[in-house]
């Protein structure tokens, strides 16, 4: 084994019921290096990292580590024993300890807790990282932003050889993530070697030395980062070669009916219980338009008030001109409005559910508690769509808790185009998915929009939006501070919308 | 021939991740044991009761006659285990209640009437309000003041007892009219207990209402995450509450026929403990006791598997004081099969077992 | 002066009541009240904590309760309290408040036979009198006043000696316990147990507790019927379990009572128990106090 080389893995195999997840894939660290995992979802980068992290046991393959030979890991509790820690997409934590309960649990050497000097401990870590957290607060009592450095300070602090993090920086802004690189570049100097799975390609060229793409179970190749182009990352996680990127832009999305200028929905002052300022807004027909601002700003906030999901304090409201009102979700789904939540395993999909019961739902609801489809109609409904939206499942009857998050993304846009909305709202479809998946839905909502549907889109990158929206509302600390059109729609002049320099 | 063969080893490692599997499985076990021990168990025998009438009777008929109440409370408490992620144990108390109430129109709150006060029927409403009302008061504080299910039906389950006493002055009236026997006993000339109907009334009922509306969607939608269930538009305060009411109304046919089965009620002691046996009819129909996915059938099966092994206890001659511990044991039994750690090491095991018999067919 | 006055009164209250068992004794029980009244009248109400079993349990027990009620009130000069429990641990529970609560007398039917020397230890040195009634308790006697209990060892030896004298050639007798280890249960069951070890035409078909609870005597006995097994007696130590297993018999067409198939005995004498007696559908009801 290579002296720098501290990790090593070889033709990995895992199988599940029915699937391949990974077959034969290779893949070594070396020290202080900074390694990208990259595929679409469903590629088998999860599998693989569950595999490394004992989390799965592996049907085929050895792993090797620098100091220790070839290992079996059965636990995670063994892959942490031999210096392999991870930062999971999702907050594993406990929200109802402290923070300092949180990155010390599980690692206690003997029975006795000595309180003080664990906290003392959690402060000192935190305050290094410059980590906006104390170490007796409880861990819901942060933003998810913190909780999730919070978990990453954790791993780094258990000594690890091999820090994994696995989509560390999708609920992170800006700032925050920049904090996450900095400690990255910091650990890398100290020889840690960083598997690093994002979908966020910025930030692979970023911050990685080198990149490893895989698909559908399979190694593609490992590369140097600087012998990858961007458009040759994407082609080869895709597998065909393509610039989806830019072949969306303009000439799609562009609505040509008589009634293009139709007024969809229409708020005036309207105000949640959430904490936003009372906020105006519209959407024409066929228009699709976001809300943009950094994260907390309060652009979920606002469309949350337009679909009733939070309490509506006041303001007024029109579908088409005609005075409604909405008080919960059900009533804007009366009025043809669509609402995908932010939060997509919280809010969006109902987990032990089939696919075909979560697409169904929303116009099952509507429909009517009297009136149950039958099961060929909704058999129906969700070949339809799993057809059309192109969603990877075993069959409908699978539980939607089982697919991919971009699969799952998937089954809950099916549930709103079920219901032929008006007007649909979508907070963040792209967050946490494949860059494949990512680039459909930017192409669905475009074409959707073509055939009239209005649509409000929210992101957090910004390409995104510019290249789906005619119109930005401007978000900062909970107001709306601007609106942009035309040749505004630019990187600079949003940012510095948000910062202020307009007026 | 080997085609075949593994035919059928992959069905039947589908049909160890059904819900059923362990229903069945527990019904096999009992009917084999009953059947090597003494095969007169399932003797089933057309005699005459002391009426004169032609009656049904046998250990199968006792087991069906007796599981009635806990079949109709294992409806209602799924549906409660399902949408609200936990159990409703005041269950016994509240037949108290219900019953208390039947019989304080009855007898109209003398002891010993001559006649009944009342036609059956209204007073079997008035059970049927008062039982919807106390799962209302349940559901209350479970849907709208977020109280966990245990903790709320405490209350009830504490002063249930008590409230069902009051209701008839401490007195334990008894119904003078033979006909409300009729409803947990024998309806002359029909040889099946009434209960059997009773309860295949109530299944039916559920039956249609599964079919016929979107209770089943939306209760195991609100289960299994009731965020997301509002953002669709569904109310998930009101179908948690509504499931403690169908409970409700539930308890109150159970207690129909608890009261009539001795005309008179003993509040301290009928229904005992039948909460706890309604909840692990739930369980052992493999539905998960922190809510969601549930399976009706699965919970009216274990019902009367529950009826089926205190019949078979009390067979054995098994102290009746001991039954609890018996029934501990089957908890314990299922709870290690429903672990997912054993469920997996099965289908390992199932898999292991395919290749060779393969080997061996061919 | 005046407690030991109210201790005579509830003795001959109390001992009246069990040796007039079976007569009417509402009526003399009222007497010595109008006494207590009068004394009650001059000073403060005489302080009474009473623990007694759930009256819900039997219909001897709401009769008892009603009739405990019915003397230990403010009208009557007493400040009773009440505590009902069918368990030995939370009626001890209730003694230890009494006993906090200073009162003047302990009136005690105990659930258990056992357990209750150290908290009785506890009332007498605080110069609380106990003065137990209807359930005897295992204690050393002079943790207590009064004792004014049935003898249900007796009991069960009548009803023993009223089946042995019905002169069947053979007994097979399905017997139905009460909540086990309380003295009524340990008196009905001892005098059956033993005459079934002695004699060899006396079989127990069953014997099975059903916790005074009639849906359980009734399931009991259904069980019986169904494994087929032959009887010809059904020895219920309440009239509630003894309904339970007729109502049983009843459904499988089985004939019982006087000069039928099966001889049906129940305790307590509640009234509608002796209304069976009077059809002759149940053949003997063993006598509690009070009525």
């Amino acid at each position: 084994m290579d002296d720098k080389r501290i990790l090593e893995m070889r033709g990995i195999d895992k199988v599940f019921p029915g699937v391949r997840a990974l077959q034969g894939v290779d893949f070594s660290l070396n020290e202080g290096e900074i390694h990208a995992l990259m595929g679409e979802n469903g590629a088998g980068k999860s599998t693989l990292i569950k595999v490394l992290t004992g989390v799965y046991v592996r049907d085929g393959g050895t792993i090797s580590l620098k100091d220790h030979g070839e290992v079996q890991i059965h636990s995670p509790q063994d892959a942490q024993k031999l210096g392999i820690s991870t930062v999971y997409q999702e907050i594993t934590l406990c929200p109802n300890l402290t923070v300092a309960e949180n990155m010390f649990i599980g690692r206690g050497a003997g029975t006795l807790t000595n309180w003080k000097k664990m906290n003392e401990d959690a402060d000192r870590i935190l305050s290094s990282l410059d980590i906006p957290a104390k170490a007796t607060q409880q861990l819901a009592s942060c933003s998810i932003a913190v909780q999730q450095m919070v978990a990453i300070a954790r791993a780094v602090d258990m000594e690890c050889k091999v820090l994994i993090l696995d989509e560390p920086t999708s609920s992170l802004d800006e700032q925050e993530v920049e904090k996450l690189f900095g400690l990255m570049r910091d650990l890398k100097s100290r020889g840690v070697g960083i598997i690093f799975v994002t979908h966020f390609l910025d930030q692979v060229y970023e911050v990685c030395d080198k990149i490893t793409v895989l698909r559908d179970g399979q190694l593609v190749g490992e590369y140097e980062i600087k012998d990858l182009p961007r458009v040759q990352l994407v082609a080869k996680m895709l597998g065909k070669e393509m610039d989806d990127l830019s072949d969306i832009k303009g000439e799609q999305g562009t609505y040509h009916g008589a009634d293009a200028n139709e007024q969809i929905f229409e708020a005036e002052g309207l105000q949640s219980d959430a904490g936003i300022a009372p906020f105006d807004f519209h959407i024409k027909k066929g228009e699709v338009n976001g809300f943009t601002g950094l994260l907390g700003s309060g652009r979920s906030e606002c469309v949350r008030a337009i679909f009733g999901a939070d309490r509506v304090l006041k303001g007024s409201v029109k579908m088409k001109g005609k005075s409604i009102k909405i008080t919960k979700p059900l009533d804007a789904m009366k009025n043809g409005i669509a609402y995908l939540p932010e939060d997509r395993k919280d809010d969006g999909i109902i987990g032990d559910l089939s696919v075909r019961d979560n697409i169904i739902l929303a116009l099952q609801v509507l429909t009517g508690f009297f009136k149950p489809f039958s099961k060929a109609q909704a058999n129906a409904f969700a070949a339809e769509y799993i057809d059309k939206l192109n969603i990877k499942t075993a069959s409908a009857d699978t539980p939607v808790k089982s697919l991919s998050g971009g699969n799952q993304q998937k089954v809950i846009l099916a549930r709103w185009l079920l219901m032929h909305p008006e007007y649909l709202i979508l907070d963040e479809p792209t967050r946490g998915i494949d860059v494949g998946t990512k680039v459909d839905i930017q192409k669905l909502v475009l074409e959707l929009a073509s055939e009239g549907m209005s649509v409000t889109f929210i992101s957090s990158e910004t390409d995104e939006m510019l290249r789906t929206c005619s119109r930005l509302v401007v978000m900062r600390d909970r107001k709306v501070v601007g609106e942009l059109s035309g040749d505004d729609l630019t990187q600079n002049k949003i940012m510095s919308t948000i910062a202020g320099g307009e007026q | 021939m080997s085609k075949k063969k593994s035919g059928g080893l992959g069905k039947l490692k589908g049909f160890v991740g059904n819900q059923l599997f362990i229903p069945f499985i527990a019904i096999v076990i009992l009917a084999v044991v009953n059947l090597v021990h003494d095969p007169a168990f399932f003797k089933v025998v057309l005699g005459l009761n002391n009426a004169g009438y032609p009656v049904l009777s046998g250990s199968l008929i006792t087991i069906l006659d007796y599981g009635s109440e806990l079949a109709i409370l294992a409806i209602g408490m799924t549906l409660v285990t399902a949408a609200s992620g936990g159990q409703d144990i005041s269950v016994g108390a509240t037949i108290a209640i219900a019953g208390s109430a039947m019989l304080r129109v009855l007898c109209g709150g003398n002891t010993r009437p001559d006649t009944i006060q009342a036609p059956i029927i209204v007073a079997f409403i008035v059970a049927c309000i008062v039982g919807m009302l106390c799962g209302m008061f349940n559901g209350m504080l479970v849907a709208y003041f977020k109280i966990q299910p245990m903790i709320a039906t405490l209350i009830l389950f504490t002063a249930g007892r008590s409230i069902a006493a009051w209701i008839n002055n401490n007195e334990l009236p008894i119904v003078p009219d033979p006909k409300f026997a009729y409803f947990g006993g024998f309806i002359p000339g029909m040889p099946v207990p009434t209960t059997v109907f009773i309860a295949a009334a109530c299944i039916i009922v559920i039956a249609l209402v599964l079919k016929f509306t979107n209770l089943g969607l939306y209760t195991q939608a609100v289960g299994i995450n009731g965020s997301s269930s509002r953002l669709n538009g569904i109310n998930p305060t009101f179908i948690k509450f509504l499931s403690f009411v169908i409970l409700g109304l539930c308890v109150a046919v159970a207690a129909l026929i608890k009261v009539s089965r001795l005309s008179t009620i003993n509040y301290s002691v009928i229904a005992k403990d039948i909460e706890m046996d309604a909840i692990l009819a739930v369980a052992l129909g493999g539905n998960a006791l922190s809510g969601g996915k549930f399976n009706m059938w699965a919970s009216i099966l274990g019902a009367y598997i529950i009826q089926f092994l205190t019949t078979t206890l009390y067979k054995f001659n098994v102290k009746s004081d001991a039954l609890a511990a018996y029934k501990a044991v089957v908890v314990i039994i299922l709870v290690v099969f429903s672990a997912p750690v054993v469920r997996d090491y099965i289908s390992r095991m199932a898999k292991r077992f395919a290749p060779a018999a393969k080997k061996e067919a061919a | 002066m005046k407690k030991r006055i109210l201790a005579l009164i509830m003795a001959s209250v109390m001992v009246f009541g069990l040796t007039a068992c079976g007569e009417s004794g509402g009526a003399e029980s009222t007497a010595p009240a109008a006494d207590a009244q009068a004394e009650a009248g001059t000073s403060s109400l005489i302080k009474v904590g009473i623990i007694n079993n759930d009256p819900n349990e039997s219909g001897y027990r709401t009769a008892n309760d009603k009739d405990l009620k019915a003397m230990f009130n403010e009208a009557n000069g007493y400040d009773a309290k009440f505590s009902y429990s069918l368990k030995n641990d939370e009626q001890i529970a209730a003694a230890q408040n009494y006993i906090a609560d200073g009162v003047d007398y302990l009136l005690l039917s105990a659930a258990d036979t056992a357990g209750w020397d150290s908290v009785l230890k506890d009332a007498q040195a605080a110069g609380i009198k106990v003065i137990l009634f209807d359930r005897t308790i295992d204690a050393d006697s002079s943790l207590y006043e009064a004792s004014i209990v049935s003898d249900m060892a007796k009991e069960g030896q009548t009803a023993v000696d009223w089946l042995a004298g019905q002169g069947l050639s053979e007994y097979n007798v399905i017997h139905i316990q009460g909540v086990m280890g309380s003295a009524a249960q340990q008196g009905r069951s001892g005098a059956l147990d033993a005459k079934v070890a002695a004699e060899s035409n006396w079989n127990i078909v069953t014997q099975q507790t059903a916790e005074w609870n009639a849906e359980k005597a009734q399931q009991i006995v259904q069980s019986v019927i169904d494994a087929g097994t032959p009887f010809n007696v059904i020895y219920a130590e309440n009239d509630d379990m003894a309904k339970g297993a007729v109502a049983a018999l009843d459904a499988a067409g089985i004939s019982h009572g006087v000069g039928k198939d099966v001889i049906i005995m129940g305790f307590d004498c509640n009234k509608w128990a002796l209304e069976e007696l009077l059809k002759q559908n149940w053949n003997y009801d063993g006598q509690c106090n009070p009525f």
